[in-house]
């Protein structure tokens, strides 16, 4: 019997192992990707939004000047497979109109058009230019492009106090860009442990140098459910130069369709 | 009172200065959308006219080209309506109002319906635009053919999977305009546009129709189309007294394919059509590359490079053309900067005369409202016969200051 008994708990204790040997054997890479995934599918289900965003770019002497772009976003549940978004410039006024479309892949270069106005033209456009400044500001295209879950490879490194939400703790991972022409070796992340939202980003540039800061603030919960940041700040340590990003109206669950954010569409909801 | 280059300079920059104040961005009037931008332009002329009766000096114009939009709450029905206006010191058939575009657009879950006047513009390439044929060139704006009048049209459209489906009843042709007897960029007659012939019995009143289907299939993206109408390019003839041009507009058909591949920094580039109605049935193409460096010198610029290739194969019985069989190539640089400041350096060779035009463009934006446009462009080694020959002495350069509202 106390063999039996014996046995029984050997047996449970074992069962036990098998259940806790993913966790106490996780190795770091494998926490950064859950963590990050856990990120990111905090936002599972909202279909689509429209933001506006305002752009203000200040020089290392605090000269400012001001865009304003309205966003779309279109969900793509695959994640083998990109999400699909169009930003319409809506100032400075000579580019109003302008429009940028992109179909993120996750390995493969994305597919981008833009639409100019003026013209009524429509341009695909070389996608290879991820490091590149968007609008003249501190933000690169991959910046906004190439936030999917499977365009890095992750590494956990710590769990501290969220540097700019101290209530909070938060994890500290290490990405890596898989996709080609990254203008990043890696990026330093603080994602909190509460609302698995992203707190602030380190850039390193080809060099592994310090580059760029962005922090991310202002969170606010749409639809009971969707964590959203209103303020982004992007600061250049090498140049000095700023980019303050703020959102305002954002709004889910528009009769927005695949072919809105199809290249066909691309002018007509101007 | 003759409007003299400096009562247009000095009104329109006050006018510009003055008008819209400290407003920032696009107003907002009873749901409608205003926005548009004034411009005043000047151009200086760098020879002596070559033709008589054509005025020597500064030129100068303004331009005012508003837009109005508005669109329902449930974006089913949308309503845009965009005059032009130009006033020029020089050329009385420079001065002209046309209405870019005034329709009603609605759109439904599978088609959408737009009727009115748009413009709509089809092709890949930069140095040629084959292919697009909706709208008429607007040839006093500019030399480059980018400007176009308004054309009044139904057009039906559905987005599926597999691509887009246009088309377009165009019911209403638009005759080119052409420099005045005291304009420049003319040959050595003026073009009699009061007394145009056509083809088509119904005149200007012959209801053309066109079609295409346009998608991308990964890096490829494609578009076919088709015409059957009024060509928008004139056959020019001399008049029975021998002192103006006669425009005659043919009746054609017309095949047109564009298609660019995109990979990595390239852009593969080809247009092409086919053309039935002027003598014998012909064919052109223009085909090229465009490739972009990067962020180079360590800074934020991107330097492109661009060539292209143009053949035409039509005869004399089809409206002149100089892009026949011609070499185009040029850099673009971009700064990337607060002021959007771009330059684009271009040149085209004619292979068997060896005549050449050159283009220069440069534009930035100063502040948050204005812009200011650059356009110098010159045309070497033209002799007699050759496709620019009438345009010799028409090397300019031309500022345009630009107020956005």
């Amino acid at each position: 019997m106390i063999k039996k008994q014996s046995l029984k708990l050997l047996a449970g204790i074992a069962v036990l192992l098998t259940v806790a040997t993913p966790v106490m054997a996780e190795t770091p890479e494998e926490k950064g990707f859950r963590i990050a995934a856990r990120s990111d599918r905090s936002d599972r289900g909202f279909i689509n939004n429209e933001v506006t965003a305002t752009m203000i770019l200040r020089n290392n002497q605090g000269q400012e000047s001001k865009r304003i772009l309205l966003q779309r976003t279109l969900e793509i549940q695959d994640e083998s497979v990109g999400d699909k978004g169009v930003i319409i410039f809506q100032s400075p006024a000579d580019v109003s109109g302008t429009t940028f479309l992109s179909h993120a892949k996750i390995l493969k270069q994305d597919d981008q058009w833009l639409y100019l106005p003026a013209l009524k033209r429509v341009k695909r456009i070389s996608s290879k230019n991820k490091s590149g400044p968007f609008l003249g500001s501190e933000f690169a295209f991959e910046d906004f492009t190439s936030q999917e879950l499977n365009k890095y490879k992750y590494k956990w490194l710590r769990a501290e106090p969220c540097p700019n939400a101290p209530p909070l703790t938060c994890d500290v991972i290490e990405r890596y860009p898989q996709y080609e022409f990254s203008g990043y070796t890696k990026q330093i992340g603080w994602v909190d442990q509460t609302d698995f939202q992203s707190r602030k980003i380190d850039f390193y540039d080809r060099k592994d140098e310090l580059l760029k800061t962005l922090t991310l603030g202002g969170y606010e919960k749409h639809e009971g459910k969707y964590w959203r940041a209103h303020e982004l700040k992007m600061v250049n340590h090498v140049t000095g130069k700023s980019t303050d990003f703020l959102f305002s109206d954002f709004k889910f669950g528009l009769k927005l369709s695949e072919r809105d954010f199809e290249k066909g569409f691309l002018g007509s909801d101007y | 009172m003759t409007i003299k280059p400096f009562h247009i300079l000095f009104g329109s920059v006050a006018l510009l200065l003055s008008s819209f104040g400290g407003q920032a961005n696009a107003a907002e009037i009873g749901g409608v959308r205003v926005s548009g931008f004034i411009g005043v332009e000047s151009r200086v002329f760098t020879q002596n006219p070559k033709h008589a009766g054509q005025k020597t000096g500064l030129e100068a114009s303004v331009i005012f080209n508003p837009e109005f939009r508005y669109r329902t709450e449930d974006r089913v029905h949308r309503f845009t309506f965009i005059p032009f206006y130009r006033q020029d010191s020089r050329d009385d058939a420079r001065s002209h109002f046309d209405i870019r575009e005034a329709y009603w657009q609605w759109r439904g879950d599978e088609w959408d319906v737009l009727a009115g006047i748009n413009k709509v513009f089809w092709g890949v390439t930069e140095s040629a635009h084959l292919v697009n044929i909706v709208n008429q060139v607007d040839g006093v704006e500019d030399l480059d053919g980018e400007d176009y009048l308004g054309q009044p049209m139904i057009n039906i459209a559905t987005q599926q999977d597999w691509g887009r489906v246009d088309l377009y009843v165009l019911p209403g042709f638009r005759e080119r305009t052409f420099p005045g007897t005291s304009g420049r960029f003319r040959g050595p007659l003026p073009v009699d546009t009061d007394n145009a012939k056509f083809e088509s019995g119904a005149k200007e009143k012959h209801i053309d129709f066109a079609a295409r289907y346009s998608h991308y299939f990964g890096d490829w993206d494609v578009g076919l189309s088709y015409f059957y109408g009024t060509d928008r390019a004139p056959v020019l003839s001399l008049s029975n007294d021998g002192t103006r041009f006669i425009p005659t507009y043919n009746l054609i058909n017309q095949v047109g394919a564009d298609i660019q591949y995109t990979t990595g920094a390239w852009l593969w580039k080809f247009e092409g059509i086919t053309r039935e109605g002027q003598g014998d049935a012909f064919a052109a193409a223009v085909g090229g590359f465009e490739y972009t460096f990067y962020q180079v010198f360590e800074k934020d610029w991107d330097i492109g490079v661009l060539a292209e290739y143009q053949y035409d194969g039509r005869d004399a019985s089809a409206p002149f053309t100089a892009q026949d069989e011609d070499i185009f190539a040029g850099v673009r640089l971009a700064l990337n900067d607060i002021q959007d400041t771009q330059v684009l350096a271009g040149f085209s060779i004619d292979q068997s005369s060896g005549e050449q035009f050159y283009n220069f463009e440069a534009d930035r934006r100063i502040g948050e409202n204005y812009t200011l446009e650059l356009r110098a462009r010159f045309i070497a080694d033209s002799n007699a016969g050759d496709d620019s020959f009438a345009l010799e002495h028409d090397d300019y350069i031309q500022l345009r200051i630009s107020r956005h509202f």
